[in-house]
């Protein structure tokens, strides 16, 4: 096997609460070859952006904290390194592409400084040089008139232009990998169309690895080579882009799949829910984290969890975490367009719902406290 | 601009050109030349006009008995506002808005307030728009007690069984909504919405802030209620995909203007205007095979001001089809095909 540009092995982010401990990440696995663009999708708190910020050691410590694992990037083992260490591959070989463009820029900084900064700071740049290089990152963005722009601030630049600035600054230094962790969330669909197509540009023109982190299947189908799925912490499906879409296996997967209406759809078919609510990761269920929202469930799911293996006569390399899916299990054969399941399961299921409060305080109690969110 | 009326089922459509809102006495909602513009200001004690924020400037359009008209658009295009305006709260600069033949403009506060049993909003962030410091029974019972519907032991069977159709426990009345995920306090919204027993209800982006999985439970609800309690819907929305599923007819909205208005099928096969076509393109469908055949407009630039908007027509500054005319004249809202409306000089493919 070639040489990896990212290796991940089991690894586990926790954030300490008062409530508990939270397993936003419980033993993620995967690897990332060089000039590879991998997706990563998954609902909100399953724990993918925290994947990404453990990668670059940004989790917010306490109450976060890497608690096992390995992270190896191009041979070294970024959780074994001191603190300069990791500032010199951060935003030097591994870059990151925040969400919100609208927060994630210095407001009281212009966009040259901004850009120049990592410039000055990892390619030993001087001043007018790294102005330089800032005018022709601005150029390759797709920012018109970029010169006269360099000294204007973060808010006199538009929703997409703001991205365009992040994506900048991300390939300032000539990353080995970007980490674009929803980039388009928070755009139109119009701008979003434009920033995706010059990441795409721009990841062929280079040959920089991506990970793309979003919630919208619709985004990595064409955008990425591999998709790995991830529900409560844990990858739950990994393969190729095409063989996802073409063969999906776990049921999580099928449930996205067919609760999202598709632009192209020309029957109004009904829309099919994943009933139920995520679990709740300072306790999650002892079996499949799916199990209690699955209407394929059997005993089994219950009491033991699976782990991912690879699904039998798969065209390519391609896994699943489902105890239905493993050799001669009950899903094997199973058509997800048209089987959705046990539908006296699925509305027990939606009753549950109905029923299970989501806190389980007394009344006139005070609010319980939420622990604070992981750092967007 | 000649009105016509639309013709008996089974009729054939006679082709004219006529304004998007034909009076007819299907129509529960009827809009004319709607306009809602919000005034700049400048200095500190007197204060003077210096512009205007045109968000919505001069929409027609009509919505029948029964029917979700969906209503598309990018931020700051005006569609919010419009439904805002719709329901009066806010009081639009020009234009008609006529609810079951009463035109509501003209409306005193208290003819108003009973009007608004007939119609209700439910709102995009159900973290920001229930009140923390009121139980669910009271969020939800507050509508019954403005306008005596209901008190008392009455009161409180109703909101279990307002409860109870969207699909939550009816023992949560004493709850408060942090214990709320955000699913289930969109849920509670709806209950709200639907206390008054309205035939018309203005969704304003009512699963945008919902996780993927939890939008087709609220999606669906919708659907069910809309059968049940023949309700008409305004839905807004950005996501073109949730709007094509919902929705029997669909407008467009670009910069304060409705581009385009059609059935569902007509205008996600057959888009007329260039934006529409841009818009269609620019979504993502999760299928590689189909993605990787499409073709994608890629429209440049960002939506311009809508305080100093574009002479001509407002798309021209982004739309590849621009001739000299687009910069000097406004499109007229022209039907194109019937039931088809498009503001476009050079409309089609």
């Amino acid at each position: 096997m070639a040489q990896q540009l990212l290796e991940v092995n089991d690894l586990h982010t926790q954030f300490f609460t008062r409530d508990g401990v939270v397993h936003a990440v419980d033993g993620v696995s995967f690897e990332l070859a060089a000039g590879e663009t991998l997706g990563i999708v998954g609902e909100s708190g399953c724990g993918k952006s925290v994947t990404a910020l453990s990668l670059m050691r940004l989790i917010p410590q306490p109450p976060g904290r890497i608690t096992q694992g390995s992270i190896v990037f191009d041979g070294q083992d970024v959780l074994k390194m001191d603190d300069d260490d990791v500032r010199s591959i951060r935003g030097n070989n591994i870059a990151m592409i925040f969400q919100d463009p609208m927060t994630s820029l210095n407001p009281v900084l212009t966009i040259s400084r901004q850009i120049s900064e990592a410039l000055e700071l990892h390619l030993k740049m001087d001043k007018s040089e790294a102005r330089k290089r800032t005018t022709e990152l601005l150029d390759l963005v797709g920012i018109a008139s970029a010169k006269k722009r360099l000294d204007d601030y973060p808010h006199q630049f538009s929703g997409g232009m703001r991205q365009r600035v992040m994506i900048a600054m991300a390939l300032s230094c000539n990353p080995k990998l970007i980490l674009a962790d929803e980039p388009t969330t928070a755009l139109d669909v119009t701008i979003q169309a434009q920033i995706l197509d010059l990441l795409k540009t721009l990841a062929r023109e280079f040959r920089t690895a991506f990970i793309l982190i979003t919630h919208d299947l619709g985004v990595v189908a064409g955008m990425t080579q591999r998709i790995h799925v991830m529900y409560a912490g844990k990858i739950v499906e990994k393969a190729d882009t095409t063989e996802l879409f073409a063969n999906p296996k776990m049921p999580y997967t099928w449930g996205l799949l067919r609760s999202i209406p598709r632009l192209d759809e020309h029957r109004k078919a009904k829309l099919v829910p994943i009933e139920g609510l995520p679990p709740d990761l300072i306790a999650p269920p002892p079996g499949c984290r799916f199990e209690p929202r699955c209407q394929y469930r059997h005993d089994v799911c219950k009491e033991k969890e699976p782990e991912l293996t690879h699904i039998p006569n798969a065209k390519s390399d391609h896994e699943a975490r489902c105890w239905g899916t493993q050799q001669g299990g009950w899903l094997v054969d199973t058509d997800w367009r048209r089987e959705i399941g046990d539908t006296r399961l699925l509305e027990e299921i939606k009753k549950e719902v109905a029923d299970l409060p989501p806190e389980t305080k007394k009344d006139g109690e005070e609010p319980p406290i939420v622990p604070p969110p992981p750092v967007h | 601009m000649a009105v016509t009326t639309p013709p008996p089922p089974g009729e054939e459509w006679t082709r004219t050109r006529s304004t998007a809102t034909v009076g007819s006495g299907k129509n529960l909602l009827d809009v004319k030349a709607l306009k809602m513009h919000f005034p700049l200001t400048q200095g500190i004690i007197f204060q003077r006009q210096v512009g205007a924020v045109r968000a919505v400037d001069g929409v027609d359009f009509f919505v029948e008995k029964g029917e979700t008209l969906g209503l598309v658009g990018e931020s700051g295009c005006g569609k919010s506002t419009t439904g805002r305006a719709i329901l009066q709260l806010y009081k639009p600069t020009a234009g008609e808005v006529r609810f079951d033949g009463t035109e509501l403009t003209k409306l005193g506060g208290e003819q108003m307030r009973k009007m608004r049993r007939r119609m209700q909003m439910i709102f995009q962030d159900p973290y920001a728009s229930l009140n923390p410091r009121m139980t669910v029974g009271n969020i939800i019972g507050e509508p019954l007690e403005v306008h005596s519907l209901a008190r008392g032991r009455e009161k409180t069977e109703r909101v279990q069984e307002l409860l109870r159709v969207v699909g939550l426990n009816p023992y949560f009345t004493n709850r408060y909504p942090h214990e709320f995920s955000g699913g289930q306090r969109q849920r509670i919204g709806i209950a709200r919405a639907l206390a008054v027993e309205p035939e018309f209800i203005v969704c304003d982006e009512p699963i945008s802030a919902l996780d993927v999985s939890i939008q087709a439970q609220v999606i669906n609800l919708l659907e069910e209620l809309q059968d049940r309690f023949k309700l008409t819907y305004l839905f807004i929305a950005h996501d073109l995909s949730v709007v094509r599923h919902i929705s029997d007819r669909v407008a467009v909205m670009y910069l304060g203007k409705i581009v385009e208005l059609a059935d569902r099928v007509d205008l996600y096969e057959r888009p007329l205007h260039p934006y529409s076509q841009a818009l269609l393109s620019a979504v993502p469908i999760p299928d590689p095979a189909v993605e990787s055949k499409r073709k994608r407009i890629i429209l440049t630039g960002d939506v311009p001001s809508p305080v100093n908007p574009p002479s001509g027509c407002r798309f021209h500054t982004r739309c590849w089809k621009a001739q000299q005319i687009c910069s000097e004249v406004d499109p007229e809202f022209i039907e194109h095909e019937p039931r088809h409306w498009a503001a476009c000089h050079f409309p089609g493919a």
